[in-house]
């Protein structure tokens, strides 16, 4: 009895104070389990199912690394992350810019009833994307609101089946993600250029900075936290387009609009390959993760 | 004391990492052991039952509950089923309807999990293509109904041109051929739609070939009238405006072994680049509405109730929802002959069958209730609800006007073996490669040749793989 006390007093003098480490992830076992769970078992099976060519009801037959050359070797997938690409710059470019420039307008001019603004701004992220995806397809039918909207300006010319033009269906999908995103990045925003001291601005106006060298000098590096916050967000929120894609245009026309999720989905639900689905999924969850990680690298490295 | 945490540190790490090797291993073993599916019933279809081993009296079969999904959830198919169903648990007290109706999308998607299940729905209903109820048979997961059609009359009572639909060998490869699976209600047959109020004030008839048809066309675009409405953006109505127009340029035989995805066909033949131009000549001449790619499949339907066409290539099915609104100005006929080759040829098909799984233990009472659905009196709910019975479609007494229109167009073509599959049954992935090749060569992106080579190759790839 003696001897077990003296010898647990020894073994932790050795160590740091606290519970002996085993312990601590005995702590951890419980939210450990669910984390598990419903995570990463789902993605080890991915993993494995991306492994085979099954199709999701006979017995699968082992493909090895076949659905991933597959991948790199279908012109069609290329195809579909390229456009998922593309959909970053609207996701996350378009709406960093334009979240910057509203966000500072809204907090440099203490506009009255802000709150209502920042509501406003805000309410995309509230109406579920499906509803959304609705109501865009409708403002672009050949006979709905923007092609009203541009014969009433007297620009017949331009009035198009905005969705079933190969030119213009990836960006008008694009453009609604914008309008989407948007206020997310703006409210983050407007969060973290509230937190910035107003000393700093009446240093800057001292010495005899504008509204743009302040902008540059105080706002944005002040904010480059939310700013890699916003972009991680996004970024992800593109590359995983899948609802919207789905809604509008189901890819088309042709396969314009082709994004990696809705082949996962296509793939995996209609077509029955579901090995080759689990590797696009793979794919683009390695995707996804590499650009957060370089984000939050850049983000990092620039504040220290 | 910094040393020896040090050397903690690194032997944690070291740890860490012959446990990950050693992790890797085991993942890869049990990745290579356990194949996915390995607990699904072995791929030969359940032994077939000879037609004296099945019972037809339902009502000697003992309580059972009968697990139904089905997709009949809009206007009058949602009658016939709810009519149907509560008659069959009259007349049958020991048997419970367990009815769970979803759209045809969401069907769709969630068959293939509840098929592959341990405790799978007693009666389904299965998409007639390779997609759905190909691969459900390869996976031996549907019962062959031979028995139980010999058992009933199903094969008096169908014709052999319907039975094709759902008939697959019993291995899966082969399609329009072998065992049946699945037994439809309704019918379907894509053919022209038109307004008959335009009509008439262009001082025109509904077209009697295929040439009269083209020149009614010249003549309502001539007339500032939108002479075919169009909605492509879902990618698959235009399939069937194609399908229509290569009705009257290549041999229905040809189309059968195309759709069905059999071997001994070709989409690289002058008959298909002639109507691949024919369609392409339509658009450059503006007969389609503006923008049609970017419209959507149910606001351009609505679009000609509204009067926005003059006429509309599409499927029976849109005819008792166009009814309502057009009254008498709304006709159908079949796509007409061209001089060179009268006889009716129309896609067209079966509605969604319905199938009994391999799983279910209750095969008798599922035969039962299908055969209730669909027999002589079934047919007659089905009329009365505005819908296309499959069988006995002759006997049927409607009212003039476009209901008639339809049940005469469907009857002509499924008697003088007119019907021709859509064309998206022929391998799993050609309904998406047929969509968006469609869309390329309609928005002219591609020629109609580029067009025949892309649709060639998953042809000619399918029908080798498939042996």
């Amino acid at each position: 009895m003696i001897r077990t006390r003296s010898s647990s007093v020894r073994a932790r003098a050795g160590h740091p104070p606290g519970e002996p480490r085993r312990v601590a992830f005995l702590y951890l076992l419980p939210a450990f389990a669910v984390y598990a769970v419903f995570l990463l078992y789902p993605i080890g099976r991915a993993v494995h199912l991306s492994l085979f060519d099954w199709d999701g009801l006979s017995l699968g037959t082992w493909a090895g690394l076949d659905n991933y050359v597959a991948i790199v070797e279908d012109e069609g997938l290329r195809a579909a992350f390229g456009h998922a690409l593309v959909l970053v710059l609207f996701y996350a470019v378009g709406p960093l810019v334009i979240g910057l420039t509203l966000a500072a307008i809204l907090n440099h001019a203490k506009v009255r009833g802000l709150g209502f603004f920042r509501t406003v701004v805000f309410l995309p992220q509230v109406v579920a994307m499906v509803v959304v995806a609705v109501a865009w397809r409708r403002v672009y039918a050949p006979d709905g609101t923007l092609n009203g909207l541009l014969g009433a300006l007297g620009l017949d010319s331009l009035t198009r089946g905005w969705l079933g033009d190969h030119t213009f269906a990836l960006p008008a999908v694009g453009v609604v993600g914008t309008w989407f995103e948007t206020g997310l990045v703006t409210v983050l925003l407007l969060a973290g250029m509230s937190r910035i001291p107003p000393e700093l601005y009446e240093a800057a106006r001292l010495d005899g900075a504008g509204a743009l060298r302040e902008f540059l000098a105080v706002t944005l590096p002040s904010v480059r936290g939310e700013i890699a916050v916003a972009l991680t967000l996004t970024v992800i929120a593109a590359l995983r387009t899948f609802d919207l894609v789905y809604v509008t245009t189901r890819g088309g026309p042709g396969n314009s609009t082709s994004v990696p999720s809705y082949e996962v989905y296509h793939r995996a639900f209609g077509l029955g390959q579901v090995g080759s689905a689990a590797a696009i999924g793979v794919t683009l969850t390695v995707v996804i993760f590499a650009i957060s990680f370089v984000i939050n690298r850049v983000a990092d490295r620039e504040v220290s | 004391m910094i040393a020896s945490t040090r050397e903690v540190r690194t032997r944690n790490t070291r740890g860490a990492g012959t446990r990950a090797v050693l992790a890797a291993g085991v993942v890869a073993l049990a990745a290579a052991a356990c194949a996915p599916g390995s607990s699904a019933p072995p791929a030969a279809s359940p032994a077939q039952p000879s037609a004296s081993a099945v019972r037809t009296d339902a009502a000697a079969l003992g309580d059972v509950t009968l697990t139904i999904w089905d997709q009949e959830v809009r206007g009058g198919q949602a009658a016939q089923m709810k009519q149907l169903n509560a008659a069959f648990e009259a007349k049958y007290p020991n048997i419970t309807i367990k009815r769970v109706s979803r759209s045809f999308d969401d069907l769709n998607t969630t068959l293939r999990l509840a098929l592959s299940g341990n405790e799978p729905p007693d009666v389904v209903q299965a998409n007639n293509g390779r997609p759905q109820m190909g691969a459900f048979v390869k996976a031996g997961h549907l019962r062959p109904l031979d028995a139980y059609a010999e058992a009933y009359g199903w094969k008096k009572r169908y014709s052999q041109s319907v039975l094709q639909y759902v008939s697959y060998s019993a291995d899966g490869k082969v399609f329009g051929q072998g065992n049946i699976y699945g037994l439809p209600q309704v019918g379907e047959v894509v053919g022209i739609l038109y307004n008959a109020a335009k009509l008439s004030e262009l001082g025109l008839r509904p077209p009697k070939t295929w040439e009269e048809f083209e020149a009614a066309l010249a003549k309502a675009k001539a007339a500032g009238e939108v002479p075919l409405q169009l909605g492509n953006l879902d990618k698959w109505p235009g399939v069937h405006v194609f399908g229509t127009v290569q009705g009257r340029h290549v041999p229905a035989d040809q189309i059968t072994t195309l759709g069905f995805g059999r071997k001994g066909a070709s989409w690289t033949t002058p008959e298909n680049t002639r109507a691949a131009e024919q369609i392409v000549g339509w658009v450059d001449k503006g007969y389609f509405n503006k923008g049609f790619n970017g419209q959507g499949y149910d606001a351009s339907w609505q679009a000609f109730g509204k009067g926005e066409g003059v006429f509309l290539i599409g499927g029976s099915w849109l005819i008792a929802d166009l009814e309502k609104v057009m009254g008498k100005d709304l006709g159908f006929v079949l796509p007409p002959g061209t001089g060179s080759a009268p006889g009716p040829v129309a896609t067209g098909g079966t509605g969604l069958p319905f199938a009994i799984t391999a799983k279910s233990p209750n095969p008798d009472a599922a035969a039962a209730y299908i055969d209730f659905i669909t027999n002589a009196d079934a047919m007659k709910v089905l009329t009365a609800n505005g819908l296309l019975p499959i069988a006995d479609t002759e006997q049927q007494k409607v009212k003039q006007g476009p209901q008639q229109d339809m049940f005469t167009a469907f009857g002509t073509a499924a008697k003088e073996n007119g019907l021709v599959p859509y064309l998206d049954y022929a391998t799993p992935t050609f309904a998406d490669t047929l969509g968006a090749a469609l869309q390329d060569l309609l928005a002219k992106k591609s020629a109609p040749q580029d067009f025949l080579a892309t649709l060639e190759k998953d042809y000619k790839t399918f029908v080798e793989s498939n042996g």
